[in-house]
């Protein structure tokens, strides 16, 4: 698992600053102003730059410079990402060119409490990190695919979420944009006219609903009336014709009603544009949840099943995330992506030797450590292996 | 679960405070019933439950509080969406009949080479001109046609057979390509037609015109000759090697069949499916006798009641079933019809199951004098000397004259299923519908009297095999999930 956030060894920087980073020696001038350059090993230090990053015992640069000194955790930095540097030493990598997962974390507060929540919500005022997200849009490589927003809740900064939604839209035109949100700030129908009016052209909103019994999503993420404004937010967004996605986690809580929950999705809301079905995430609240949250994946891949026969049947776009290809049957395999983050996912001595680990999206390595079913077997190698 | 979370029960509603939402119900077996809402979802419950539910003493930690709950038959006072939902469903539901007219029949001949029992209309002799459209008629009907404001706009020949008069099928055609260069409508084109006559000439033109074929099949070799006698008994000969010819040049997909149950038919259901996956069809209608023109002149309309009809349309449906489940897909329309108003909020706006009924406003019929009928059987109820549903004629009336006619208004106002006498009260009528011409044929009268309905009695039996089927068989239910979706 990557270190996304930790301490230098050291640290020159006199004031807080974001570096995009290069390992081009010989960048044009002009360029070189507004990177930070990454050095690897021995060699000529270029000159120019504002600020140095060296490793361990790499010597530092002779020139003088300001610079900071990481340890191998951040051996993984490369052109193009981009960290966040503090004069403390406190490192924060946001952007990692390399990965097809990055996403800005724009606030940790939040509205809902779910009982599985990955990212337990803060109640501290966060709205600096808004501030940080101006600097660091503009400074993202162009070329970027595609771009998550986050939280806790991004909606609850309203305006400074739509002007975030817009400056995204103004700086990385051809980055698909994915929100995560719980919906309920689109129950307001004027805001969910003024995120539509930001046009952006490839923005999706992946909202969770966890069950068709509007009690059973209340318990679940802890707030009552939850389901009513979620489900009045997603209909005022298809209102203005935009993208929304439905996101179940399938845990003890939401497995039992899944089929009815698919059903009430093609009788109820048939429009939306991808509904993904997702294994738990062994983070954040989940752990201290684990007794009423665990369940084996076997024991509800009939459930599983059912509810993508459903789906696939009304033509709603389907996808089964977080799951091992051995716990489900093997009717779900047209809807199963390999999708745990690049960063995330490994595997564990059960699968040694298993014929389709490539197929496979593996564990979050947070499932590796706290837990996982007892039930993962390798897939045998149909023919034996010759030598 | 750590103290920061409450528990489940803490989300539950207050015991006694939900509100009952508009919907009806119907005995199943002796001790449960269904129950039905507007935009036809469905679930059963216990009948104690049923009374506890009405008498609002139903626990919200109850399984079917849930269930109802979930499928807006009861809501808790501040559930917004749930009302939110029925009204977007009831919408798309209705959202079909602002379209108005989408299907024109175009009645281009009564002359015919065949000679059916069942056949309400048609005439023997080939060579009477006078049973011909002509180029006037059809330029006004065409007139009237681009006067609905449909956007799509489905233009089809029927008989007699129009092959015998294919000189104005073309000249419709080419006239209203011409028209729709300025018109811009979804314009599409089917020739109703046993393909007995067809020649490579007539397929080229179809094929250049992109025009659909709809032929008929109603089974083996031995029945369906002896369903449609021809001069040379050999029908089903022709419609084989006329149905290879035109799937050859217009493609598979181009080529439809329909069948028509005669009582010959009725113990043969599952040889009538074999035949047609023998040819090549991935689908059938099974479609019961209508009670029309010859086939009441010839009493072969009396030769079978609903109940024999129900006993043959069970037999093909759980041989369908059955076929579906071995992998191979063949969908039955008619059920397709009952079940997509089940499974879904659309309304597939199929003529005779509509509410209000479909007369000239989902089809509307060009005779080939130019007289307009609201349905094909408002025209065959003509032919036996009763106009009651002649709307007027493209020569005398003009668009409005037609289609803000008394005879169409007044049926259309009566045809609201939900407000007619039992079935206002009626479980099933959120998927059923009305069937003004045929309960005026039989009954005369409009609106029917249900007990005595052929039609109630044929809608009562289809539904209750449909609802016993997907509630025993989850596979099936599985099944007719991907029919009404495709």
């Amino acid at each position: 698992m990557l270190t996304l956030s930790g301490s230098a060894l050291e640290t020159g920087l006199t004031a807080p600053a974001l570096f995009r980073l290069t390992t081009v020696p010989d960048l044009p001038a002009p360029l070189r102003a507004q990177r930070a350059f990454l050095m690897r090993g021995l060699g000529d230090v270029p000159e120019g730059y504002p600020h140095y990053l060296v490793f361990d015992r790499d010597p530092i640069p002779a020139n003088g410079a300001a610079f900071t000194r990481l340890d191998e955790k951040f051996a993984y930095l490369s052109d193009d990402d981009i960290v966040h540097l503090s004069p403390h030493g406190h490192v924060r990598t946001l952007f990692r060119s390399a990965s097809n997962h990055n996403s800005i974390l724009l606030t940790e507060q939040c509205n809902n409490y779910c009982l599985m929540c990955s990212q337990p919500p803060k109640r501290k005022d966060d709205r600096w990190i808004v501030d940080e997200v101006r600097q660091l849009v503009p400074m993202m490589p162009r070329t970027t695919k595609s771009l998550g927003i986050t939280g806790g809740e991004p909606t609850l900064f309203g305006d400074d979420f739509l002007d975030i939604i817009r400056l995204c839209k103004s700086w990385l035109p051809t980055t698909a944009l994915h929100v995560l949100s719980n919906g309920r700030s689109f129950a307001d129908v004027g805001f969910a006219r003024n995120y539509a009016a930001v046009d952006h052209p490839a923005l999706t909103v992946g909202i969770p609903v966890y069950s068709d019994d509007p009690s059973r999503h209340d318990y679940v993420v802890q707030e009552k009336g939850a389901f009513d404004e979620t489900i009045r937010g997603i209909l005022n967004l298809k209102r203005f014709g935009q993208r929304v996605e439905i996101r179940v986690v399938v845990h003890k809580q939401t497995f039992e009603r899944l089929p009815e929950l698919a059903e009430f999705i093609a009788r109820n809301l048939v429009f939306v544009d991808h509904v993904a079905l997702m294994g738990l995430e062994m983070m954040g609240f989940t752990r201290a949840n684990l007794d009423a949250l665990w369940i084996d994946p076997i024991e509800y891949r009939d459930e599983l099943s059912a509810a993508v026969a459903v789906l696939r049947a009304y033509r709603i776009p389907v996808s089964v995330y977080n799951h091992q290809l051995c716990l489900i049957n093997p009717d779900v395999g047209i809807a199963y992506v390999k999708s745990i983050s690049d960063w995330k996912n490994e595997y564990v001595p059960e699968c040694d030797g298993c014929a389709r680990r490539d197929e496979c999206g593996g564990f979050f390595s947070s499932g590796v450590k706290h837990g996982y079913s007892p039930s993962i077997k390798p897939f045998p190698h149909r023919h034996p292996a010759v030598d | 679960m750590t103290e920061k979370f409450l528990p489940v029960q803490d989300y539950l509603p207050d015991s006694g405070t939900y509100e009952l939402l508009p919907f009806k119900f119907e005995p199943v077996g002796a001790d449960e019933v269904i129950l039905t809402n507007l935009t036809g979802e469905f679930l059963y419950l216990k009948r104690e439950k049923l009374d506890s539910l009405v008498s609002h003493r139903l626990a919200p930690s109850d399984a079917d509080y849930r269930a109802l709950r979930a499928r807006h038959f009861i809501r808790q006072p501040n559930d917004r969406a749930t009302l939110d939902l029925l009204a977007l469903k009831t919408r798309t539901r209705l959202s079909r009949l602002a379209n108005f007219t989408n299907l024109h029949l175009f009645v281009v001949t009564l002359r015919c080479d065949h000679a059916c029992h069942y056949c309400q209309v048609s005439r023997q002799s080939e060579d009477r001109q006078s049973f011909d459209m002509s180029e006037e008629t059809a330029d006004r009907a065409l007139d009237l046609v681009f006067r609905s404001p449909n956007p799509a706009i489905k233009i089809e020949f029927q008989g007699g057979e129009p092959l015998l008069n294919f000189p104005l099928v073309r000249y419709v055609v080419e006239k209203a390509e011409q028209r729709n260069r300025v018109e811009r409508r979804d314009l599409q084109f089917v020739v109703a037609t046993t393909l007995s006559m067809v020649t490579d000439e007539i397929l080229e033109f179809c094929r250049v015109h992109g025009i659909h074929i709809s032929t008929s099949l109603d089974g083996p070799e031995d029945l369906h000759n002896r369903n449609r006698p021809r001069p040379g008994r050999d029908s089903h000969r022709k419609f084989t090697d006329g149905l290879k010819k035109a799937r050859d040049v217009l493609g598979y997909d181009a080529v439809s069949a329909v069948m028509t149950t005669s009582p010959a038919s009725l113990p043969r259901a599952r040889e009538i499916v074999d035949e047609y996956i023998e040819h090549g069809f991935d689908s059938i209608f099974l479609r019961p006798l209508s009670p029309y023109g010859f086939a009441i002149k010839t009493k072969s309309y009396q030769a079978y009641d609903a109940g024999s009809w129900l006993e043959f349309y069970r037999a093909g449906m759980d041989y369908i079933i059955d076929l579906n489940k071995r992998g191979v897909r063949f969908v039955e329309h008619y059920s397709s019809v009952i079940l997509k108003k089940m499974l879904t909020n659309d309304d597939p706006m199929f003529v005779d199951l509509m509410s209000p009924c479909g007369a000239g406003i989902s089809a509307v019929v060009f005779n080939y004098d130019g007289d307009v009928y609201a349905s094909d059987e408002s025209r065959m109820l003509n032919e036996m000397g009763d106009a009651t549903f002649k709307l007027g004629n493209v020569h005398s009336d003009s668009y409005r004259d037609i289609f803000a006619s008394d005879a169409l208004l007044s049926v259309l106002e009566d045809s609201f299923a939900s407000s007619a006498p039992m079935c206002s009260d009626c479980a099933f009528e959120p998927w059923c519908g009305a069937d003004p011409v045929f309960h005026h044929a039989t009954q005369g009268d409009i609106l029917g009297r249900k007990p005595e309905s052929e039609f109630c009695k044929r809608m009562m039996g289809m539904i209750r095999y449909l609802l016993d089927v997907m509630r025993a068989d989850p596979q099936a239910k599985s099944i007719f999930m991907t029919w009404v979706n495709s």
